[in-house]
C-alpha cells in the first residue's frame, strides 16, 4: 500500500459501545503527536446494537477524504468483520478478540487476537475496553507509549483519579499486546512522522457551521431534531447561555422556519437546522421569506431520500429540491461547503447575505461533510463584520419601497417612528393588501433585481489543474477533497477540477468556461447528476459524462480514482 | 401614513361582518391601554379575520395559514419590548395551526391571541370550519358535519394555558375589557370571540350568539381550573368571560429562551462577542 497518503484505520461495532470514544481518543493522540488527521463515520439509525464503523486516517500531510483501504481494523465486536468486508486485504491487521471472528474472517488479514474484553473486565468494566483499543494500535504502530498513556491519563483526569489511572493502564495493556505483535509479526506499520504543522483545531463540519452561524451572528436558533443536521442545533445549544442565543426547539419544522422568520423580522438573526424530509415542511416558509423578503438562514444536512431513506446516511440529492422549493417565484441564495473550513466561512456569510438581499439563504451540507472531522487551523475571525442593515424607520415608512437595486431598506417594529408593515399577500410599497397589476408587475420585478445584484458579486468558482486542460471535472459540496486526492492518486495531471461551493445563482461566465474545455465530466453524491442538470439549466451546456453514487455512502478516493481513470481514457 | 388614511382603505370585509365591531374595540382597548403603536405587532395568519391588522395603525406581519403563532412568539422573544398580538380566523387557528396551538400554549408566549370564531370558512365561501356545530350543512358537508366541533377553551384549560377567555362581539364592552386583560397578562392569552359570519353562516347569527351566551358571572373564580373546565364544556347555552387566570405559570418562554433574566436585551441590540468566540474555538477545538 503507498504510505504517502499515511494510515487508515477503521474501528467497527456496535451503537452504544464506544466507537465514539475510541475516536475521540485518537484524534487526541494523533493530534498531540503532531500529526494530521481525519475521522469519518457510517452508523446504522438505532441507538443499540448495528454495526457501525469510523474511519481514522493519519498522516504527516493533511488528509481530508475517506479510503476504503485500511492498514488497521480494530473489531470491537462479531460481525465487525464481516462490516468492514472488502476493506481488508491481505495487507490490513485485524485486531479482535478471537472468538468475534470466524476462521475466515481472521484469514482475510493479518489477525491480532486481543482479550481486550478481559482486559476490562479486570480493570472493572467494559468501558475500558475502548481505551484498550486504542493502546493496541499505539503499540502497533510503535508510537511513544509514555506521552501517550500520559494523554490518556489527561482525558480521563476529571473522571477522578482512578478511573483516569486505570485507562491508563487499559492503555498500557493494549499497547503491549500490540507492540509484541509487531515485533514477533516483524510487520511494517508505523506512526507517519510529523512534517509540517498539523492544524491547531479538530472540527467537524456540524460543529463547522455551528460556529460559522454564531460567527455570522445567529441569535436565535428554531429546529426540529433530525438527523444529521441535528449537531449543529446540540452544539448552539450548549453555547447559547454564554452566547446569548435564543434557541427553541419547535413542534415541527413548520413551527420553527416560521419562528426563524419572525425573530428576522423583530431584528435577530434566526437559523433553522434540518434535512431534506424537515426542509419539505419548510417549503411554505420559504416561500413566505421570498414574498416577505424577511432573511433567512436555512442549514440543510442532506441525507438520502426519498421519503425517510436512509437516515443516517449521506447524499447530495436534495440540491434541485432546494432549487425549486417554494411555491411562486423568487430569489434565494444556495451554498453548499466543500471542506470543513467553508461549512464555517460559508454559514457565516449566509448570515450577511440574508441579511443584505433580504432572501433565503440555504446552507447545503449532508451527512458526510457534517459528520467528518479533521485538523485545522483555528477558524480567522478578523477581515469579516456581522452586518445589520435595518434601518430606523421614519414616519412615513415603506418596506418594500421600490429601489434601483431591488433592496428596500428593512426597518423592524419599534425601531424608530415608522410601522414596519411585512405582507405574505402581495402588498404595495408600505406592505398593504393589493391586487393591483401594476404594483404586483413591480413588485416582481423589484424581487428579481435583488437577483441580479446577488449574481453580481458570486465569485468565480474554485479552480484547480493545469492552465488549460483536457478533461474539466465538475464537482460540488463534500465531494471536494475526495475529487482532489483522487485525481491526485489517478495521476491525472492533465485534468482540472472546477469545484463550486456556491450553487445558486452560478457565477456570471460559466459559459464560456465550460465551453472551452474539451470533456466535462460531472462529480455527484447522488443518483442523477443534479447539479449538472442544473448548469445545463443556467447555462444551456450539457455535461454528458457524470460520475455519480447514491448507495448511502461518500466517494472513497479510490473508487473515485478507478472512475476518473476510465472517464479520462476514454 | 397615519391612522386617518387606514381609514380610507377599501376594507375587504363584507357590510355587516362582526369584524368591524372586533377592530373598533380593538382599536378602543389600545387606546385605553395607552400602548404606543410604534411598540406594537400584529401578527395574523390568513384568512378575513387575519385582513384586521391591515386596517390598523400597527407594525404587523400578515404570514401564512395557520403560521400566526409560531411567528407571534419569536418576534416577542426576539423583542421582549414589543406587545404582541396574533390575530386571526377558527380555521387558521384550530384548523390549519391546530398544533402550533397545542404547543403555543405549552409554550406561554407573552402575547395575546385574538380568534375570530364565526364556526364558518368564510374567504373560502362557506365550508365548515374545526368548530362548526354538528349537522351543520354547507356544499361541502353537504349531510352536515359528523366531527365532535373543537372547544378551543376547554382544549386550552386542558393545556393548562396561563389565561383562556371566551368573547361574544355582541357585547362590545365586554369585549373590550377582555382583551384588555388578555393584552396585559404576563402569558399567552386566548380570546375566544364569538362572531356571526353574515354571508355564509345561517345558523350562528348575531341572533344565535344573543339567545346562545350568558356571561360567566361575578362569582366565577377564574383561579379554580376544574370549575372553568367545567363551564367551558357547558353546550346549552355558552358561557362569555375569563374561564381561567393560572395563577403559577408565568411568561417563562421570552426568559427561559433569551436567557437573560428579567429584562432580557432584544436581538437587534445583541452584538456577537468576537473574544468569547475566538476562546471557544480553542476550547472546542482543541480534542
Amino acid at each position: 500500500m503507498a504510505k504517502n497518503h499515511g494510515l487508515s484505520i477503521a474501528i467497527c461495532g456496535q451503537a452504544g459501545q464506544g466507537i465514539k470514544t475510541v475516536e475521540g481518543l485518537l484524534q487526541l493522540l494523533f493530534h498531540r503527536a503532531g500529526l494530521h488527521v481525519f475521522t469519518t463515520k457510517e452508523y446504522m439509525s438505532r441507538i443499540r446494537g448495528g454495526m457501525n464503523s469510523t474511519t481514522v486516517r493519519v498522516s504527516s500531510r493533511p488528509v481530508r477524504a475517506l479510503r476504503a483501504g485500511l492498514d488497521v481494523a480494530l473489531i470491537l465486536d462479531r460481525g465487525g468483520a464481516d462490516h468492514l468486508g472488502e476493506r481488508i486485504s491481505p495487507e490490513t491487521v485485524v485486531a479482535g478478540e478471537e472468538d468475534d471472528l470466524t476462521p475466515e474472517e481472521k484469514g482475510r488479514g493479518v489477525f491480532l487476537a486481543v482479550p481486550w474484553r478481559a482486559i476490562a473486565k479486570e480493570l472493572g468494566g467494559s468501558f475500558y475496553l475502548n481505551t484498550a483499543a486504542a493502546g493496541v494500535l499505539a503499540g502497533l504502530l510503535a508510537a511513544d507509549r509514555e506521552a501517550m498513556a500520559s494523554a490518556v491519563a489527561e482525558k480521563f483526569s476529571a473522571k477522578g483519579e482512578e478511573v483516569a489511572g486505570k485507562n491508563r493502564e487499559a492503555f498500557g495493556r493494549g499497547f503491549d499486546a500490540g507492540e509484541r505483535f509487531r515485533k514477533d509479526r516483524d510487520l511494517e506499520l508505523s506512526l507517519p512522522s510529523p512534517a509540517g504543522e498539523a492544524g491547531k483545531v479538530i472540527f467537524n463540519g456540524a460543529e463547522a457551521v455551528a460556529l460559522g452561524a454564531l460567527a455570522g451572528g445567529c441569535n436565535f436558533l428554531s429546529f426540529y431534531p433530525m438527523s444529521p443536521a441535528t449537531g449543529v442545533g446540540v452544539f448552539i445549544a450548549g453555547q447559547a447561555g454564554e452566547l446569548g442565543v435564543e434557541v427553541e426547539q419547535a413542534e415541527d419544522e413548520i413551527a420553527a422556519a416560521n419562528m426563524a422568520l419572525g425573530a428576522w423580522y423583530a431584528g435577530g438573526r434566526g437559523l433553522v437546522t434540518t434535512s431534506g424530509g424537515g426542509f419539505a415542511l419548510m417549503v411554505e416558509s420559504l416561500s413566505l421569506a421570498g414574498v416577505t423578503e424577511t432573511p433567512l438562514v436555512i442549514h440543510l444536512g442532506q441525507r438520502p431520500g426519498p421519503g425517510t431513506g436512509l437516515p443516517t446516511r449521506t447524499e447530495q440529492g436534495d440540491l434541485l429540491f432546494t432549487l425549486f422549493a417554494g411555491h411562486g417565484d423568487f430569489p434565494r441564495i444556495i451554498l453548499a461547503p466543500g471542506s470543513v473550513e467553508e461549512a464555517f466561512y460559508l454559514t457565516r456569510e449566509a448570515f450577511n447575505l440574508a441579511d443584505r438581499f433580504q432572501v433565503p439563504v440555504i446552507v447545503l451540507t449532508d451527512q458526510y461533510l457534517l459528520d467528518s472531522y479533521r485538523d485545522l487551523a483555528p477558524f480567522d475571525l478578523s477581515g469579516f463584520e456581522v452586518e445589520n442593515s435595518f434601518v430606523e424607520t421614519g414616519p412615513d415608512y415603506r418596506r418594500y419601497a421600490l429601489t434601483e437595486d431591488g433592496i428596500s431598506p428593512r426597518g423592524i417594529p419599534g425601531r424608530g417612528e415608522g410601522l414596519v408593515r411585512a405582507d405574505s399577500d402581495e402588498h404595495d410599497e408600505y406592505g398593504r393588501i393589493t391586487e393591483d397589476a401594476a404594483v404586483r408587475a413591480a413588485m416582481v420585478e423589484k424581487r428579481f433585481r435583488k437577483l441580479a445584484e446577488i449574481e453580481k458579486e458570486v465569485p468565480e468558482p474554485e479552480y484547480s489543474g493545469p492552465e488549460n486542460c483536457r478533461t474539466l471535472i465538475i464537482g460540488w459540496g463534500s465531494t471536494r477533497e475526495a475529487v482532489r486526492e483522487a485525481l491526485e492518486e489517478a495521476g491525472l495531471e492533465s485534468a482540472g477540477h472546477l469545484h463550486f461551493s456556491r450553487l445558486f445563482p452560478l457565477p456570471p461566465g460559466l459559459k464560456d468556461r465550460l465551453e472551452k474545455a474539451e470533456r466535462l465530466v460531472a462529480v455527484e453524491n447522488n443518483a442523477t447528476g443534479q447539479f449538472a442538470d442544473l448548469i445545463e439549466l443556467r447555462t444551456g451546456v450539457k455535461i454528458e459524462r457524470r460520475i455519480l453514487k447514491a448507495d448511502g455512502g461518500p466517494f472513497t478516493v479510490e473508487e473515485l480514482a478507478e472512475s476518473l481513470k476510465k472517464e479520462a481514457a476514454r | 401614513m397615519n391612522r386617518n388614511e387606514e381609514k380610507k382603505m377599501d376594507i375587504a370585509w363584507c357590510p355587516g361582518c362582526g369584524n368591524f365591531a372586533i377592530l373598533k374595540v380593538l382599536e378602543e382597548a389600545l387606546d385605553e391601554l395607552e400602548i404606543d403603536r410604534r411598540n406594537l405587532v400584529l401578527v395574523s395568519g390568513i384568512g378575513q379575520a387575519a385582513k384586521t391588522p391591515q386596517y390598523l395603525e400597527c407594525s404587523y406581519f400578515n404570514g401564512l395559514h395557520g403560521r400566526a403563532l409560531p411567528v407571534a412568539a419569536a418576534v416577542k422573544a426576539a423583542n421582549p419590548e414589543l406587545t404582541v398580538i396574533a390575530e386571526s380566523g377558527d380555521g387558521c387557528s384550530y384548523g390549519e395551526g391546530g398544533n402550533h396551538f397545542l404547543h403555543g400554549i405549552r409554550r406561554n408566549p407573552d402575547i395575546a391571541h385574538l380568534v375570530h370564531n364565526n364556526m364558518v370558512y368564510g374567504l373560502t365561501k362557506g365550508q365548515a370550519s374545526p368548530t362548526s356545530a354538528l349537522g351543520f350543512t354547507t356544499p361541502v358537508q353537504v349531510r352536515g358535519v359528523f366531527e365532535e366541533p373543537l372547544n378551543p377553551v376547554a382544549l386550552a384549560i386542558a393545556l393548562n394555558a396561563s389565561f383562556v377567555a371566551r368573547a361574544f362581539i355582541g357585547d362590545a364592552e365586554g369585549t373590550r375589557e377582555i382583551i384588555k386583560e388578555a393584552i396585559t397578562h404576563p402569558g399567552y392569552a386566548l380570546v375566544d370571540i364569538f362572531q356571526p359570519c353574515v354571508s355564509f353562516n345561517r345558523t350562528n347569527t348575531y341572533r344565535w350568539f344573543k339567545e346562545n351566551t350568558y356571561p360567566l358571572g361575578e362569582d366565577h373564580d377564574p383561579s379554580d381550573r376544574l370549575e372553568a373546565f367545567r363551564r367551558a364544556t357547558e353546550t346549552e347555552k355558552l358561557p362569555t368571560g375569563i374561564f381561567y387566570v393560572n395563577p403559577e405559570r408565568k411568561a417563562v418562554f421570552d426568559r427561559e429562551v433569551a436567557g437573560e433574566g428579567d429584562k432580557p436585551e432584544p436581538l437587534h441590540r445583541r452584538l456577537p462577542d468576537r473574544e468569547k468566540l475566538e476562546k471557544l474555538i480553542l476550547a472546542a477545538g482543541s480534542r
